[in-house]
């Protein structure tokens, strides 16, 4: 090393570079032990053969044909092979973890599994008969055998049951949760207990309830029944979530309010309410999508039409999940692939509420700083 | 402050009896109070629909239950409108089987799910996976039952037979060669059981998210395994609230209608062999036999839409009430 460069260096000091302040990261999860290395993947491989092998050579011996029989004992042989396995490397400790990490994994895998599966096959089976047809006729006008027709009717009256349904319940659901949360009044833990109780209400009993109450005491079928019967479906999962919302909500900002001064109905509805917006709102959405689907109800109360019905208020009115139902049962196959169509025009409404209550939420939460 | 002549404490010195403090009566405005009022009232409501469903039940159940007696309504297998018969014992024997097919199949695969989403899913997937549970709790009981009778019924044919030839020591699993396998109570009840696997889930979840974290790493940081951690900490500590959840999903399996009246065949004596067609629920009955009833049938259906009533009530609070204390007892 020369002079030379040791006062270039002096008289050419590198720029003084501070290090970013990242923000410390503390994952409130630390990282968990791994369970996928290379050796393990090996075992996995291994034991899964076996377990075919062993498998197949007991169908063989034993005459059993059916593949699920091979499938199901195959798993058990992997199971046990890879616990030898394991055990043989290192710890029967270690081996009965590795076993429950698979087994766990299997438990998430089957359960996701459903829900595309169920998902496809409604998409599938639904798209044949999507065509403009089918939202803008009715099937007041087609033979039962004949192709054609369409679910006109039932969306109208899906649409019409379900808002008169929102614009009762959602109010009422909000106000119970400012009454738990906000007012405690006296009666708050009975009302919590209640409205625990109407949430595991079984919703055949709600439309038995509306029948014996509104239908048979001489005003018929119609679509307000429905409603009606949608109301009690809805108001308990309201209330719980906007609940829910309403505790997240930072004390401080209602003490300070209440501290300027602020008569306590000014506080809930200028400051405690406007914050919760998004919350309610995605409370109110899971609620709509909750009952969107409902059919018990539905079959007590409005018992369906085949044709279209415009008044909720009078006369029997189908709606979306009453029009799938009706079909399906049918033996032949033109109702059933209409049935099929309603389904897939259902699971988009219900998959529809539910992204857009998922958007909003996650909307608010970022607002209000990102913390839930 | 200083400037006003106070009353406070100066008059009192002398006897006891004033040294409490004094009362003040709050002055709720006007306002307040009707806003108080408003909220109360919509809060009475729920009140009032659980009240008018036990009260309005009763009441127009009374005719049936006349007729048969309480006991005999509960115990009898027997549906005869014209002769005026009705029982639903049979049923309540199925509903109960439905539902416990519904919990062997929920209970694992919801606290396996429970367990992948809070400790072996990457925070990454956490979101998502949580969204999925959410989705699969908000589609319609009548999509899981088409779903189920035209694609999950061949597959799950397969297990029954599986089962009648190697559990068959087990009387629950016996099936005579011969006898049908579809439409059978399993396969309502395994159907079932994915429909109450996300509130198994979430009450789950949300349970074992309670525990400390502390303890869990503890555990880990002794050189425990994943599963030894979950065992000797993450279990114990949530093992009220998972019973809660169990509760929970059973109430919901016992009052859920549609998918079971599209899968299983009614039928109203008793069938305790699971695996075979025919059994059924109460809610089944009321959604199947609604349609075509008069006077004293309705009733009828009335007093068992009653009884499925008070069993899910009951199952529901107990349930919640568990959830509430291992939630608050942590």
């Amino acid at each position: 090393m020369s002079l030379k460069e040791h006062v270039r260096v002096v008289a050419d000091p590198p720029p003084v570079v501070l290090p970013d302040p990242a923000p410390v990261v503390i994952e409130d999860v630390p990282r968990s032990p791994r369970s996928f290395a290379t050796i393990d993947l090996i075992e996995y491989g291994i034991s899964a053969a076996v377990g075919c092998i062993a498998s197949l050579l007991l169908c063989l011996v034993l005459d059993w044909r059916h593949p699920l029989t091979f499938v199901l004992w195959a798993g058990v042989a992997m199971f046990v092979v890879e616990w030898l396995l394991v055990r043989d490397r290192t710890s029967s400790i270690q081996a009965t973890d590795r076993v429950i990490t698979a087994l766990v994994w299997l438990a998430a895998s089957i359960a996701i599994g459903v829900l595309g599966w169920m998902v496809t096959y409604v998409v599938i089976k639904g798209a044949k008969g999507l065509n403009w047809e089918f939202f803008s006729t009715d099937l007041s006008k087609v033979g039962p055998l004949n192709p054609g027709g369409g679910s006109f009717h039932a969306i109208i009256g899906t649409l019409e049951q379900t808002a008169i349904a929102t614009a009762v319940a959602v109010p009422l659901g909000i106000l119970t949760a400012v009454y738990l949360h906000e007012i405690r009044g006296r009666f708050s833990p009975v009302v919590r207990f209640v409205s625990d109780a109407l949430s595991g209400l079984p919703s055949i009993v709600a439309g038995l309830l509306v029948y014996t109450l509104w239908v048979s005491t001489g005003h018929g079928f119609s679509g307000i029944a429905a409603s009606m019967a949608y109301i009690i479906v809805m108001l308990p999962i309201i209330t719980r979530t906007a609940e829910e919302i309403l505790r997240t909500i930072n004390p401080g900002l209602r003490e300070s309010a209440l501290a300027l001064g602020s008569p306590h109905w000014r506080v809930v509805l200028t400051v405690v309410l406007p914050t919760a917006r998004a919350g309610l709102v995605t409370a109110a959405i899971l609620g709509v999508a909750r009952v969107v689907g409902e059919t018990a109800p539905a079959l007590l109360t409005t018992l369906g039409s085949a044709s279209t019905n415009f008044n909720p208020l009078h006369g029997q009115q189908a709606d979306l999940p009453l029009f799938v139902y009706k079909l399906i049962g049918l033996p032949n196959k033109v109702q059933v692939e209409r049935a099929w169509t309603g389904a897939l025009v259902l699971v988009s409404m219900v998959l529809f509420l539910f992204t857009l209550a998922r958007f909003i939420s996650n909307r608010g939460t970022r607002r209000l700083g990102g913390k839930r | 402050m200083s400037g006003a002549p106070t009353t406070l404490g100066v008059a009192s010195h002398g006897s006891d009896s004033e040294q409490q403090p004094r009362r003040l009566k709050p002055a709720v405005p006007l306002a307040d109070r009707i806003f108080h009022g408003v909220a109360g009232a919509a809060a009475g409501m729920s009140l009032l629909i659980i009240g008018t469903t036990a009260f309005f039940l009763a009441w127009n159940a009374r005719d049936a239950l006349a007729k048969t007696g309480i006991w005999s309504f509960l115990t009898g297998s027997v549906w005869n409108a014209s002769v005026g018969r009705f029982g639903v014992g049979g049923l309540l024997v199925g509903t109960v089987l439905i539902a416990f097919v519904a919990l062997l199949v929920a209970v694992p695969l919801g606290v396996g799910l429970a367990l992948f989403v809070n400790e072996y899913a990457t925070p990454k997937f956490r979101r998502p996976l949580t969204s999925a549970v959410d989705l699969l709790a908000a589609l319609p009981s009548l999509i899981f039952g088409m779903w189920g009778l035209f694609a999950l019924q061949g597959p799950l044919v397969g297990f029954s037979q599986f089962f009648a030839d190697h559990l068959s020591a087990i009387p629950l699993f016996r099936a005579e060669h011969g006898d049908g396998l579809s439409r059978s109570g399993f396969i309502g009840g395994v159907v079932v059981g994915l429909m109450i696997l996300p509130i198994v889930t979430s009450v789950t979840r949300d349970v074992m998210s309670q525990c400390p974290r502390e303890q869990c790493e503890g555990a880990l940081a002794l050189g425990g395994s994943r599963w030894g951690m979950i065992r000797s900490v993450l279990l114990p500590f949530s093992r009220s609230g998972v019973v809660g959840a169990v509760l929970l999903g059973f109430g919901r399996a016992l009052g859920e209608t549609i998918a079971v009246t599209i899968l299983v065949a009614l039928t109203f004596n008793a069938n305790t062999r699971v695996l075979t067609t025919g059994g059924g629920s109460i809610a089944e009955l009321i959604a199947t036999k609604f349609g075509e009833a008069r006077d004293i049938e309705v009733s009828a259906l009335v007093a068992a839409g009653l009884a499925l009533f008070i069993v899910t009530l009951f199952v529901n609070l107990a349930a919640r009430s568990i959830v509430r204390r291992s939630r608050s007892a942590q």
